[in-house]
């Protein structure tokens, strides 16, 4: 190592680094393993949007565009979320176009947050919250989800995680890793919370497509709640375009103006090859995406059954694309299960753990892939568990 | 559709004891279901879809544009099956547009197929004219698109 690290500021030394990094550099280099770590659609890209973005190409669109994103991407975005999730938002002064909402979050805490702030989140929880609430030097609280509740955010939870100082609270739902999604009711109690303790809430809506039991109901639809929340989504999951890097967030004015400020000089706009894909996915895309909703389903069915069958209890998912087992009855900690089951099966999960202390017994199990390689890795992992002390 | 179907049609190799798996039926229903797809009609055959490039190491395929005439020899329906029963012919499907059926044909090499459009099609009553074309290079077959270049390759195996 260089000494190139005593010029690495303070707060960022001290981020811990993902715990899926370490697991990647390992299966990178394994042969035969059987990964279910894959945190994408096992999808390509529609090919009606990948033509979207080929023509652009074609027509010689290679230019920046408003720092907003192009006139015609708000529009889409504001007629399809008004159509699916119920607010209505101004393409002018409420839409702005991002790098995936990955970009969407880090703005919005940059935009919002004083040092010393303090900002509520459940967990288990995407691998990103933390560390960037903590790369704006404020405070990341982390609520507790739990299976029995299949992971959606209890509101007595929320209540008893607060304290003073919280400005802010991060929703996922469904949620990466445990598939939980929070019903009307939850969200209306979590609203109230929200109205009560003046806090502005994210809704990472990432997955929202892909929610296979009832309907997913976006909390920025609540009465009272579009004032106070920022919708954040994009087109990775539903419409399988991780790599095209495209999302957006829908907000109040003020704080879109401030995410904005934020954006035009860290990223000047999104690619705009990208923005006339999601162009398409947004006017055509649904019927591929209802397509690809049907395939995850099949998968989670077979997979959440076969765990179940293998003595790794496991609740249903009702979004997203992961399973989430327990794996107590092992009688190992998510790591060691983890890293023993590549070592002496190359099947790969993620330890619960790389999602937060509330991820400590389980494993992230993605089905976002073959019926081939799920039966595979159902396979090696019975034969795993057999070579396991009696317990 | 049928839950078996739909899976086999979804292109993954899998043997009856994967689809038993899958579906939490056992083997053993799989292939009642398959059996009663085959009875029914429904189901033909299964065969595996080889890359074009191993096969044509032993064989030549050629489409066939074939215009017939139906007077006095029995339709349509009588030259197809006739046409249909040479195991050379791998498809004959009847066609609208500039010709009337549409055959596909494998063979060992190029004279073979030649010797089959002279000797054998060309002698039928009721064939007025044929069209040969041969395949060279197939980029996409039966769903399945052939030698594409790594295009998953830079994906990381395990990401948030």
């Amino acid at each position: 190592m260089d000494s190139s690290g005593r010029f690495v500021a303070r707060h960022v030394a001290t981020l811990p680094k993902s715990g899926i990094r370490d697991f990647f550099a390992i299966v990178s280099k394994m042969k035969d393993a059987v990964s279910l770590g894959i945190g994408e659609p096992d999808f390509v890209t529609p090919y009606h949007i990948r033509e979207a973005a080929i023509s652009s190409l074609e027509k010689g669109r290679t230019s920046y565009t408003d720092n907003r994103g192009t006139q015609q991407f708000r529009e889409e975005v504001s007629r399809y979320v008004a159509k699916h999730y119920g607010p209505e938002y101004d393409p002018e002064t409420e839409i702005l176009g991002t790098i995936g909402v990955s970009e969407a979050l880090d703005i919005l805490l940059r935009a919002t947050l004083n040092p010393g702030d303090k900002v509520l989140y459940h967990e288990p929880c995407y691998v990103s919250y933390a560390p960037s609430v903590a790369l704006c030097h404020a405070e990341a609280i982390p609520i507790r989800t739990v299976s029995a509740d299949q992971f959606a955010l209890d509101p007595a939870a929320l209540r008893a995680a607060w304290q003073p100082g919280c400005k802010l609270l991060v929703l996922n739902f469904p949620t990466n890793p445990t598939g939980g999604t929070a019903d009307r009711a939850k969200l209306e109690a979590i609203a109230k919370f929200a109205i009560e303790k003046d806090l502005l809430v994210a809704s990472d809506e990432i997955y929202s497509e892909l929610t296979f039991e009832g309907d997913h109901v976006s909390i920025a639809s609540l009465p009272g709640m579009r004032e106070r929340t920022v919708f954040l989504h994009g087109f990775s999951k539903a419409f399988a375009m991780t790599g095209f890097r495209i999302g957006y967030a829908c907000g109040p004015a003020a704080v879109i103006d401030g995410m904005l400020k934020v954006h035009q000089y860290g990223i000047m706009c999104a690619p705009i090859m990208s923005q006339e894909a999601a162009v398409e996915a947004l006017r055509n895309g649904r019927d591929s995406m209802l397509h690809m909703r049907d395939k995850y389903r099949e998968r989670r069915d077979f997979i959440v059954r076969r765990f179940n069958e293998l003595g790794l209890r496991c609740h249903l998912p009702r979004g997203a694309f992961y399973a989430f087992p327990d794996i107590t009855s092992t009688g190992m900690d998510s790591m060691t299960f983890a890293q023993k089951l590549l070592e002496q099966q190359k099947v790969a999960m993620v330890p619960g753990t790389a999602f937060g202390a509330a991820g400590a017994g389980f494993c992230r199990a993605s089905f976002s892939t073959s019926y081939e390689k799920i039966h595979e890795a159902g396979e090696r992992i019975a034969r795993f568990l057999d070579t396991l002390p009696r317990r | 559709m049928n839950s078996v179907l739909k899976l086999i049609l979804d292109g993954e190799a899998l043997d009856t004891a994967q689809i038993g798996k899958i579906l939490g039926l056992g083997a053993e229903a799989v292939d009642r279901e398959l059996a009663a797809l085959r009875k029914q009609g429904v189901l033909l055959g299964m065969r595996p879809v080889l890359n074009p490039s191993y096969e044509s190491e032993h064989r030549v395929r050629a489409v066939i544009e074939i215009k017939i005439r139906t007077e006095g020899v029995g339709g349509f329906d009588g030259i197809a099956e006739r046409i249909s029963s040479f195991e050379q012919v791998e498809s004959c499907y009847l066609m609208s547009g500039g010709y009337d059926l549409l055959v596909v044909v494998t063979a060992d090499n190029l004279y073979k197929v030649a010797g089959f459009v002279h000797e054998r099609l060309a002698r039928i009553d009721g064939v007025q004219g044929t069209s040969t074309h041969f395949f060279l290079r197939a980029y996409k077959k039966e769903g399945f698109i052939v030698e594409a270049e790594g295009s998953r390759r830079d994906q990381p195996s395990v990401s948030p």
